[in-house]
């Protein structure tokens, strides 16, 4: 029997006149990865900015992990267990590889500014806790090397792995990636479809927005298709891929 | 690197510390000695300038949130001091109650300020801070009706000098034989209170705290969506950057003994951004020099340029009051375009100014 994490209904998302989301529902369960496709424009990247209280929605329901996030704050909802990295890469630029995992660690741990100012014990231990975490995750994703470099000074492929690492310093229990292998090489996919098996097998639940098809087809369990803000599909990969209005809404977009 | 460097530059720190140490405590015998006690007193200002400087640092520094009515709660501490301490509405309180009492209030200004602005940026949220200062600055000038709450363009008088068990800083005193006057004293008890400041600024930016500011002055989506709350760390930034204003407010209260509106205005508060700005923005010994230099540069200007003139034309041709601030004008001018980061800047604020000329 699969427990459900996430579980969103109904959810509508109105920029103006513009309905980016329409009545959109589904349910993630935990411990598979669930993939998202969609022609550019369907409203994935905006269901990811409702899925983390970046965007309020206007309408629906979204619960995860028994609890109400409908319109939850981002910090609640990166709380209560969702990260994300982003389509165009945002980490922090001017900070270390080491400090922007180290920002991730935030939620988790509690020195306020009294702490910071007095020092105590407690505080400097939490404070090497963080450290020793984040030198952790950047060798979980394979960039230990680069630690104190500025993050712009990164390859593309090292952002990529370092947003990762950010996202996983929360402790998520979902991941919500963004294109993660946009304008990757053949090689630095492979290596980032082992990474997500890794974090996968690592009990973490993991949401995916890609448009590798065939990356898609190996890696998720199950897949939902938007199009125009719309679920037009959702199932295991094989059946959707023959979907008649799978296929229709990817050939109408085909020549873009 | 950084690890091979380890050993010998803590020795060097030691040393480096020492020497500094040394030269803080004798630095206003020989500035007092060779320049008369008038520059002592510059001394005592450049330290109220520091902590005034990194208080405003932490909020514009370190936090990225642009503010121009700072001095508001330099004013905050001072009415706070001077109205507990004085003979406006006869009361004395001893200064371990006015100075903490007006460091609380400046702070709760500081959310009061920050609370309505939380979704403001940049040129939005300068303007609504330029307001704030205005604002207080208003207040103070004409709350002296229908209740006599501030005396107005009048000020407050007589504010009684600090005092520790029944030493006086206001009054000269006698050590081994030699007479120091109050300046001498106002100078090591500034002094203690900027070290304070420097560390807590210091301790604070390398915390999870400081952290937090920077994630959000670089890009504040991607904190919220690290599970930063904003809205609690900008209020943060404005509440212990007040604090700091409103330490040095008292402070100046008590060591001026007099205090009125026109201390608190706008000018007040550029000059003291134009020290974070070119001491180098979020670089605690950038923005102490900067406090310093812009202290103290121009009250050398005020005794060099008549003289000169005189020297030079043997008469005066630009009134020296003017020439002074046309000059520091310019300095900042030029110092702006050909080091726009500050004299010492950080590491991360030099790698934001070449992204800048980038255009990225
Ligand atoms: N902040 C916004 N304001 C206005 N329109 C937006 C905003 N964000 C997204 N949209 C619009 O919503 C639609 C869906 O965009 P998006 O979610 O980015 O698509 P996808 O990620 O599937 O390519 C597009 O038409 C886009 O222009
Ligand atoms: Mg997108």
């Amino acid at each position: 029997m699969a427990e459900v994490l996430l579980k969103i209904d109904g959810i509508v998302k109105r920029f103006g006149g513009l309905v980016a989301l329409s009545e959109v529902g589904l349910t993630i369960n935990k411990g598979e990865i669930y993939g998202l496709i969609g022609p550019n424009g369907a409203g994935k990247t905006t269901l990811f900015n409702v899925l983390t209280g970046l965007y309020m929605p206007d309408e629906g329901s979204f619960t995860f992990n028994g609890q109400n996030l409908f319109r939850a704050k981002p910090h609640v909802v990166v709380g209560a267990g969702i990260a994300r990295t982003f389509q165009n890469i945002r980490l922090f630029k001017e900070m270390t590889a080491l400090e922007n995992v180290m920002v991730g660690r935030h939620i988790r741990s509690k020195a306020g500014a009294l702490g910071a100012v007095l020092r105590d014990p407690r505080t400097m231990a939490e404070e090497r806790a963080i450290r020793d975490k984040a030198m952790e995750l950047l060798a979980y994703v394979g960039i230990t090397e680069v630690a104190h470099e500025f993050a712009k000074n990164l390859s593309y492929g090292h952002q990529r792995r370092l947003e990762i690492a950010r996202a996983l310093a929360t402790e998520p229990k979902l991941l919500a990636l963004d294109e993660p292998a946009a304008g990757m090489n053949p090689r630095e996919t492979e290596e980032l479809k082992a990474l997500m098996e890794k974090i996968r097998a690592s009990g973490v639940t993991v949401l995916l927005i890609e448009h590798d098809v065939k990356l898609m087809m190996g890696l998720c369990d199950r897949i939902a298709v938007l199009d125009y803000g719309k679920k037009i599909a959702e199932g295991v990969p094989e059946v959707v891929r023959r979907d008649p209005k799978v296929i229709e809404a990817y050939l109408g977009v085909a020549h873009e | 690197m950084n690890t091979m460097t380890k050993q010998p530059a803590s020795a060097k720190k030691v040393a480096t510390f020492v020497a500094s140490a040394i030269v803080l405590a004798v630095l206003p015998f020989i500035v007092g000695g060779t320049f008369g006690n008038s520059w002592v007193r510059t001394l005592d200002f450049a330290l109220l300038y520091v902590m005034l400087a990194l208080g405003l640092n932490i909020v514009v520094g370190f936090a990225g949130l642009l503010d121009l009515g700072f001095i508001a709660f330099y004013a905050v501490g001072a009415y706070t001091f001077g109205l507990l301490a004085s003979p406006h509405f006869s009361l004395d309180m001893p200064f371990w109650i006015t100075l903490p009492l007006g460091a609380l209030f400046a702070a709760m200004f500081g959310v009061m300020l920050g609370t309505p602005v939380l979704k403001l940026k940049g040129d939005y949220l300068a303007i609504v801070t330029l307001g704030f200062g205005e604002i207080i600055r208003i207040f103070l000038n004409n709350l002296n009706a229908p209740v006599n709450l501030t005396n107005g363009p009048q000020g407050i008088n007589l504010i009684t000098p600090i005092e520790v068990a029944g030493f006086s800083f206001g009054k000269p005193h006698e050590f081994f034989g030699i007479t120091f006057n109050g300046v001498y004293m106002y100078y090591y008890l500034f002094l203690a209170l900027t070290v304070l400041v420097v560390i807590m600024a210091w301790r604070l930016q390398h915390s999870r705290i400081g952290r937090a500011w920077v994630a959000m002055r670089e890009d504040d989506i991607a904190a919220a969506a690290m599970g930063i709350n904003i809205r609690n760390i900008k209020l943060l930034a404005f509440a212990l950057g007040a604090l700091s204003g409103g330490v040095a407010g008292g402070l100046f209260a008590s060591f001026q003994g007099f205090i009125s509106p026109e201390s608190f205005g706008l000018l007040e508060s550029i000059m003291i951004l134009a020290m974070v700005v070119l001491g180098g923005m979020g670089n605690i010994p950038g923005v102490i020099l900067g406090a310093v230099v812009l202290t103290v540069v121009p009250e050398v200007l005020r005794d060099v340029i008549g003289p000169l003139q005189m020297a030079t034309f043997g008469k005066m041709i630009i009134d020296p009051e003017n020439a002074r601030m046309l000059l520091f004008g310019l300095a900042l001018v030029v110092m702006m375009l050909v080091r726009p980061e500050g004299m010492l800047p950080s590491k991360r604020r030099k790698a934001e100014f070449e992204d800048a000329k980038e255009g990225v």
